[in-house]
């Protein structure tokens, strides 16, 4: 590859979503100044123009030949593509509902809307980076973007504690996932993936030389684990869920997972690939853990955001379950339970939001308590989306336990499937602590909701999604299987 | 349209529930007439599965086939044959009853109600049908859904705590049989439930498989000892929650033993019969004597049907030592006889949850103690409850002699001293039964309100009279069901004694 250290700018556009989102939050942020108070919702109505025009810029690069550009830094390929247009739905999803908790909540700002961009900036980045720097980059756009974004209610010192610790922790994780890629620099002489694995495939993995490259490895797996919240690197999320205003966990709660796979994705299979076995078995160990205490600790909470934190924290230990199998269809497991995942999700943070009104945050398991008699139709999408969490069919989430444990099971492991299956039924009991309190108990205030229409539109065609996709789940199996 | 016939029949129900929960509560009315027309719509279409039926083959019928995830072989794939039409038929027939014994009573949310049962419906039906694996454990758990509701909108007061241990409990149970589906799919490339049968499973695989199906379907039936949740849901379910839990949910766990456990893993099965018929013989005989101690009217008759369903058990694994060379005659009579009394149990325990319901409604006590003396006030009711009673007790003539006869004689060919336990039943099932009707039905009036309760109106005289129908016909003259599953039983029968080794 000649050139390989040039600057050649007839490949740009396969950079054109990144670059023209970047000139879009320029743009919204100067905008958002000169505008006067009655037309603050306009910052709101760019975001989501950005938003869609940089989705259908993505979009239109499915299927292109992939291609690296930028020095071997930047790849474009099918996976980047599909996970850029994903992450980009999702957040279009996730800010029609956090236009509604904002207004309600007195924190309608012009920069929350340019620091999501910003954070999708760094995703996008995230998910095409083909180097250990422009990864890093990326990850560090969204974080410091998440951080501020946490921060925003400043008047409440819950989130100011929540955005501290998040930065406190994410900050050593980015240290340590730092301090893993110089060690793997300084044993492959490269940052960049291709010459990652081109190393990684021909050297002597048993050697003592190549010992280096084991001891970068933990820190990358340790870093990547932080970043997923995975145990025992979990312990910043429930804390950092239940503090953060409703529509940031939102948005954290879902988004950045997909880009954190994706970079999962290139270091450890698309670079380190070679070293499977090595990393494999320490993911073995933090799916277990992961499932585990999610499913267990759960069972305590009486906060939904934390119940949900520790929900993630079970669906993450079943994403990693995926990469234990070490093949392709294993992988596309993996994915597919990240898209199912992000679907529920936005539907389960977005019902809590939905509750919320001026001065109250819906953010107890007793606030749903009679939900089924105020509103139906929202109470039975809640209970879709807590028992397609919950793995039951014919919901979607039942097809994503289901794949993963296809492959496990195929790829030898069936012990570790049943104590997979016995933890997704623990943790069906907690979600049934929230159908039980929507259904079985009586309301002891008023919930009326009060929600846009906009909003309870799509997050009831969200929350039906999940039905639907579950019965005709085909189209999304392939497609993530197809990624890789 | 005949292509379709049990397509329609899984989502007529399924489309209406959603309709009439569309229709809201608001139009209760117009809910109810539809639900109930709806479910006798269903039910006459699900006769001409019956009438239809073949029963010279025991191959799959009214078969449908369309790729469903194709990433796994999976397939929309369902049909019917000797074992699986007459639940089909039993399930569209006991939610007629159910959805017209609601029709006063349920006041909250009538339109939910009605649509729980009717999807209920669908997704059991969707069960008894399914002929892909995958399939089956998606109408298997979902049907789950539709009951967790029942239970904890319309149960009583400890509802919520009945309702929780009855999904968690079945769930539990079934996601062991998931893993081993999927194990087999592994191994063998697909999901049809017909190819595991002929699927070669080695000893070892055999057992662990057959103890995670054990898992699930025990759970399901109940056997002893993992029962307890049954008269938990069945004590807080509404009246017609319990009458469909304990006539169709309680059938899935035997359907599961008679199209899973035996076919796919026949070595283990005979392995393990002992085991199995041990516990079903704990189930009949112990139960039966914790049944008698009863003062909750629904909990006795919920400890009742558990006592009754190990004989399903008993009959199905009682083959294994009633085979002789030569002689099927004795297991066909055990498996038979599982199948006629999870048909009979299936109308006695609707009759006489419906029974205890009538009360219910009266005078909101489940308690024997509250009542005495009932025949003074509802003559014509007494008549029809001493009639259950009697079949409850398995007086011959009525449906519930013929399938404990059966078994019975089946047992006595494999183990004389099994069969007298197994008979024991017919002593200690008079003594709760009868005991329960005397102090409920005949005696003094004690209590004062007992003297003002109103007779049946003609919506109970109705629906207890078709029961009574059933429940007599059944007793008298079961040859037509049982011609209807003789060659099925007897395909069964000789896969359960092909060792797959």
């Amino acid at each position: 590859m000649n050139n390989m250290y040039t600057f050649d700018t007839s490949t740009l556009w396969a950079a054109l979503p990144e670059i023209f989102l970047l000139s879009a939050i320029v743009v919204v942020l100067l905008l958002d100044l000169f505008l006067t108070k009655p037309f603050k919702q306009a910052t709101y109505y760019l975001t989501q123009i950005s938003l869609f025009i940089t989705g259908v810029m993505a979009f239109n690069l499915i299927n292109q030949p992939q291609i690296i550009i930028f020095s071997s830094s930047f790849i474009l390929d099918n996976m980047a593509s599909v996970f850029k247009v994903f992450m980009i739905g999702s957040t279009m999803v996730a800010m029609v509902y956090t236009r509604h908790y904002l207004t309600q909540h007195a924190l309608f700002r012009g920069e929350y809307f340019v620091l999501v961009l910003l954070s999708v900036l760094g995703m996008m980045v995230m998910v095409s980076g083909y180097s250990l720097l422009t990864l890093y980059l990326g990850l560090e756009i969204l974080s410091l973007s998440l951080y501020t974004l946490i921060a925003i209610a400043r008047e409440r010192a819950g989130a100011i504690e929540a955005a501290l610790k998040y930065f406190v922790l994410g900050a050593i994780a980015s240290g340590l996932l730092l301090y893993g890629m110089s060690m793997i620099y300084g044993i492959s002489g490269s940052i960049n993936i291709i010459d990652i694995a081109n190393f990684a495939a021909n050297a002597d993995l048993a050697s003592r030389e190549t010992l280096i490259l084991n001891f970068g490895l933990v820190f990358l797996v340790i870093g990547i684990a932080f970043k997923l919240g995975a145990v025992p690197f979990h312990m910043w999320v429930p804390d950092v869920y239940e503090g953060a205003p409703t529509s940031v966990t939102l948005f954290l709660s879902t988004v950045p997972k997909v880009a954190a796979v994706a970079m999962l994705v290139r270091i450890l299979v698309d670079g380190l690939g070679a070293m499977h076995a090595y990393w494999a078995d320490l993911f073995m160990v933090l799916a277990v853990l992961s499932i585990a205490l999610g499913s267990v600790v759960a069972l305590m909470q009486t906060n939904i955001k934390r119940l949900l934190a520790y929900s993630t924290i079970s669906h993450v230990g079943f994403i990693m379950l995926g990469f234990v199998t070490g093949v392709i269809s294993g992988y596309g497991a993996a994915v597919f339970y990240v898209f199912v995942y992000i679907l529920m999700s936005l539907a389960a943070f977005g019902i809590v939001i939905l509750l919320n009104k001026k001065g109250f945050e819906a953010d107890q398991i007793s606030d749903f308590k009679g939900l089924s008699n105020y509103s139906p139709w929202f109470a039975l999408m809640m209970l879709v989306v807590m028992l397609s969490m919950a793995g039951v069919p014919p919901f979607i989430g039942f097809y994503a336990k289901f794949f993963i444990l296809q492959q496990v099971i195929s790829a030898g492991f069936i012990t570790l499937a049943v104590v997979a299956v016995i933890f997704a039924v623990i943790s069906a009991y907690y979600y049934l602590q929230i159908i039980k309190s929507m259904y079985f108990e009586e309301a002891d205030k008023d919930i009326t909701i009060t929600a846009p229409m906009s909003m309870q539109l799509v997050l009831s065609i969200n929350a039906v999604l999940i039905l639907v996709v579950g019965i005709f789940p085909d189209f999304w199996i392939k497609l993530s299987l197809s990624l890789f | 349209m005949d292509n379709s016939l049990l397509s329609l029949l899984i989502w007529l129900p399924i489309f209406g529930g959603a309709l009439v929960i569309w229709l809201g509560n608001e139009r209760a009315n117009t809910a109810r007439w539809l639900s109930v027309a709806l479910s006798i719509v269903v039910f006459i279409m699900s006769l001409s599965l019956f009438t239809e039926f073949d029963s010279s083959t025991h191959l799959m019928q009214f078969e449908e086939k369309a790729s469903w995830i194709s990433q796994f072989d999976v397939y929309y794939h369902i049909g019917v044959d000797g074992i699986s039409m007459p639940l089909i038929i039993l399930t569209t027939f006991s939610s007629i009853l159910v959805l017209i014994a609601g029709w006063e009573v349920i006041q909250n949310r009538p339109a939910h109600y009605m649509a729980a049962f009717l999807i209920m419906e669908g997704l059991i039906i969707g069960v008894f049908s399914a002929l892909d694996a995958i399939l089956f454990y998606a109408f298997w758990e979902a049907s789950l859904i539709p009951m967790l509701l029942i239970i904890g909108v319309w149960g009583g007061d400890n509802r919520v705590y009945a309702a929780i241990k009855f999904f968690l409990y079945t769930f539990l149970g079934s996601v062991f049989m998931l893993v081993s589906l999927i194990y087999m799919y592994n191994k063998g490339g697909s999901f049809s439930i017909l190819d595991m049968h002929n699927l070669s499973l080695s000893a070892t695989e055999q057992a662990w498989i057959f103890w995670a199906f054990f898992m699930a379907f025990a759970v399901k039936v109940p056997m002893f000892p993992v029962h307890t949740w049954l008269p938990d849901a069945h004590v807080q379910a509404p009246t017609g929650g319990s009458v469909i839990l304990a006539a169709i949910m309680l059938k899935m766990g035997g359907y599961g033993f008679f199209r899973f456990s035996l076919p796919i893993t026949p070595d283990a099965s005979l392995e393990f019969s002992e085991i199995v018929i041990i516990l079903s013989l704990i189930a009949i005989v112990y139960i039966g004597f914790v049944a008698l101690v009863q003062r909750d009217m629904k909990k006795l008759i919920a400890y009742s049907s558990i006592s009754h369903m190990g004989f399903v058990t008993l009959g199905v694994f009682a083959l294994f030592l009633a085979y002789t060379p030569g002689t099927a005659e004795g297991a066909l009579l055990g498996l038979e006889g599982a199948m006629i009394q999870m048909i009979s149990h299936g109308f006695i325990s609707a009759a006489m949850f419906l029974v205890v319901g009538v009360l219910y409604d009266r005078l909101h006590s489940r308690e024997i103690s509250t009542y005495g003396g009932v025949i003074n006030s509802m003559p014509k009711f007494t008549g029809f409850a001493v009639l259950f009673a009697m079949a409850n007790a398995g007086l011959p003539g009525t449906s519930g002699f013929v399938g404990e006869f059966m078994v019975i004689l089946g047992v006595m060919q494999a183990n004389i001293w099994y069969a007298v336990l197994a008979g024991t039943t017919l002593i200690v099932g008079a003594a709760y039964t009868l005991w329960m009707v005397k102090r409920v039905f005949w005696g003094e009036v004690t209590n004062p309100a007992v003297s003002t309760l109103s007779d049946i109106n003609a919506r109970e005289f109705g629906i207890l009279t078709i029961l009574a129908v059933a429940v007599v016909a059944m007793g008298l003259y079961p040859q037509p069901v049982i011609d209807v599953m003789h060659v099925s039983i007897e395909h069964l029968l000789n896969q359960a004694l092909t060792s797959k080794l």
